[in-house]
């Protein structure tokens, strides 16, 4: 079933792929994003506990999805770079990592922003953010990791194996995180709920989503198209690729 | 087909193509010598003909049967001596040789140890912690397990390193004997191997940019 | 059985008592970790209890992460475990039987160090005896999961840092749970539930650790 995927294992025809998707993922990004923050921003309606500030979701709720969501991407390329020796999967693995952790730290950053009109301070242990932190941490440990090793091939195993380690502790850490939080409830703070999202906010909501998965995959391709070609710099297909563009390339 | 035999071995280190579709044979009696200029991959070669590393592509067969399957007995007939001694600097030599004899199920006793560990001019030493000893006297006890472990195919990295003369000479003729008997060796040397060692076939592994 | 016995659990055993004093390092750390808190916060017994077991369990998590490098570095460095990866020996359980020792030289002082501790910080009788459970299901925990990461890194100069910052988000379930169960004893309330999930997750890394702790090794290995 999966004998279509084979192909991608070369490098040349990953980066074809890529070359082939991207215009796809600008579109994407462009047509969705470009609709779901305006619609977001300026003509959603208001809270009417939180007024204008609720807008926030419109870019802490998809970074927040799309943080766990790349993650989960990340452990996915590093099992198929596992299991098939792939050296493409390594390479998306390492190409995705350094977007999902820039995307973590965005919901971070939204999230704390969010609460300092909610809860009148600028950071705040609740389950969720505390989850994400952690996270951004995960995220961290594995790039350190894959930057550590001289050959790439290696540092993509080792850090896949991180990522494995990682994506089973995800759920573990969430749930632990959450309970931890129930524990400690002080009476002066009150737990955040996820807002009850009504019609005309999801929408807009959702399409900022799928154009922030856009965005990501955008973003990723372009890194994983670089990661190709400066690993693969001494193929012939590589110089090739570069001469036609002009450029001329000089041994490592 | 009996001995070993690599085909179609490709190895890829940081990126570089160290080398494509390598094949060779060892049979019954052979002394493989290989040769090349510093990071051939003479190293990383011997690495994946022991088993310790994956070939990118291509597969390595002892008597029939390829090393990287799970039904391989290859570590049985196997001695490996890399270029670290594997001896750890805080355990006297015959502890360090008798924990490795354990693990490698080979039954010995004390007695013999310390037969073999004369046999290679290191009487007085035996139970000195090895970080004690010299380069090349920690390189004979490393060599010990030679002696210790019967084995048909005995894959060396440059094992004539740190020895003096009197050790050069020792090693060949365990070679030649070693072959007469009907054993193999694979072996890498920056010096050339004398005539004391038998007859020999040398393999050279070039420098790929 | 007898590879595994001498070839392995004699082995390293005898190397153990031969670094005593490199074993005592991580002992003396978490000794001065722990005094540091009264000397930091003051000395007053109610925060001190309050502070306790998180304290007690964070400084065990980092003193397990200086300790733990021991692990597979030497026999890395001077070729032994090449040797060990070419005996023929099955591999999970020589990693195994290796953890099992390192657990007893490393962590087995650490319980016995554990009523000092707790008396640093004025924990109750019921308190200590929560935390000692949790710290007898919890450092074989920290000791094989840890293992992956020290595999991983075993080739790596300076790796410490590096094993601490792979480490830490992996083992927070445990620092959540562990100092619950004694919170929970110290408000004289059951804390069966949190001791059964951390002896889950400790049955998961028996189950799965040596896998993978064997492929790291082989990645270091290249």
């Amino acid at each position: 079933m999966w004998k279509w995927l084979h192909p991608y294992a070369k490098t040349e025809n990953a980066y074809a792929l890529c070359n082939t998707l991207l215009p796809w993922f600008w579109a994407g990004t462009c047509a969705f994003l470009s609709v779901g923050i305006v619609w977001g921003l300026v003509f959603a309606p208001q809270d009417y506990q939180q007024f204008e500030s609720v807008r926030i979701i419109y870019i802490h709720v998809p970074s927040a999805m799309l943080s766990m969501g790349a993650y989960v991407a990340m452990a996915v390329a590093a099992l198929v770079g596992i299991v098939w020796q792939w050296r493409t999967a390594f390479m998306t693995m390492i190409a995705i990592a350094p977007v999902g952790a820039v995307v973590t730290f965005v919901a971070l950053f939204t999230g704390a922003a969010w609460g300092k009109p909610m809860w009148g301070t600028w950071w705040i242990w609740d389950a969720r953010l505390t989850s994400e932190l952690i996270l951004l941490f995960l995220y961290i440990g594995i790039i350190a990791l894959y930057g550590v090793f001289d050959d790439k091939q290696q540092a993509g195993k080792a850090a896949g194996v991180m990522a494995l380690v990682g994506v089973v502790n995800v759920p573990i850490i969430h749930y632990s995180v959450v309970w931890w939080n129930t524990l400690h409830q002080g009476a002066s703070i009150s737990k955040v709920d996820k807002p009850d999202v009504a019609d005309p906010m999801l929408w807009p909501l959702l399409i900022c989503i799928i154009g922030f998965s856009f965005f990501i995959a955008a973003v990723s391709t372009v890194r994983l198209k670089s990661e190709i070609v400066r690993r693969e710099m001494h193929r012939p297909w590589v110089q090739k690729l570069a001469h036609n563009n002009g450029v001329t390339t000089d041994a490592v | 087909m009996s001995g070993l035999s690599a085909s179609q071995l490709t190895c890829i280190k940081r990126d570089r193509v160290l080398f494509k579709a390598l094949s060779l044979q060892v049979s019954k009696g052979d002394l493989l010598y290989l040769r090349g200029p510093n990071g051939a991959g003479k190293t990383s070669l011997l690495r994946i003909l022991t088993g310790l590393s994956l070939p990118e592509e291509g597969d390595v067969v002892f008597d029939g049967v390829s090393i990287f399957s799970s039904h391989s007995n290859y570590t049985e007939k196997l001695v490996y001596l890399g270029h670290k001694s594997a001896l750890n600097p805080a355990l006297s030599a015959v502890e360090n040789l008798h924990f490795w004899a354990a693990q490698h199920r080979v039954s010995i006793k004390t007695a013999n140890l310390y037969e073999v560990l004369d046999t290679l001019g290191l009487v007085g030493l035996e139970e000195v912690p090895v970080k004690f000893l010299s380069a090349g006297q920690q390189r004979r006890v490393a060599l010990s397990r030679l002696w210790l472990k019967t084995a048909e195919l005995w894959v060396l990295d440059e094992p004539f390193t740190a020895l003096d003369v009197e050790g050069v000479s020792l090693l060949e003729k365990l070679f030649a004997n070693h072959c007469a008997a009907g054993g193999m060796i694979i072996t890498t040397s920056h010096q050339a191997l004398s005539s004391m060692a038998g007859k020999y076939r040398t393999y050279d592994l070039e420098y790929n940019l | 059985m007898s590879a595994f016995y001498t070839g392995v659990f004699k082995r390293d055993l005898t190397l153990a008592f031969r670094q005593k004093a490199e074993l005592l390092q991580p002992l003396m750390f978490l000794v001065l970790v722990v005094s540091l808190f009264p000397i930091g916060v003051g000395p007053a017994p109610e925060i001190l209890q309050v502070i306790g077991p998180g304290v007690i369990w964070v400084a065990a998590i980092l003193s397990s992460l200086m300790g733990m490098e021991r692990l597979f570095r030497d026999d890395f460095h001077d070729g032994s475990l090449e040797q060990l990866m070419l005996s023929g020996m099955n591999l999970n359980l020589v990693v195994a039987v290796k953890i099992f020792v390192h657990w007893l030289v490393s962590a087995v002082p650490l319980l016995i160090l554990s009523p000092l501790l707790a008396m640093f910080l004025h924990m109750t009788f019921d308190m200590y005896i929560a935390l000692l459970m949790t710290l007898l299901l919890g450092t074989p925990l920290i000791s094989m999961v840890g293992a992956i990461a020290v595999g991983l890194t075993v080739g790596v100069n300076r790796g410490g840092v590096l094993l601490a910052l792979l480490l830490i988000p992996v083992f927070i379930p445990l620092l959540i749970f562990a100092t619950s169960a004694v919170d929970s004893a110290a408000l004289q309330l059951p804390y069966l539930s949190q001791l059964a999930i951390i002896a889950a997750m400790l049955l998961l890394a028996v189950a799965f650790s040596p896998f993978a702790i064997t492929y790291s090794l082989k990645v270091s290995q290249n």
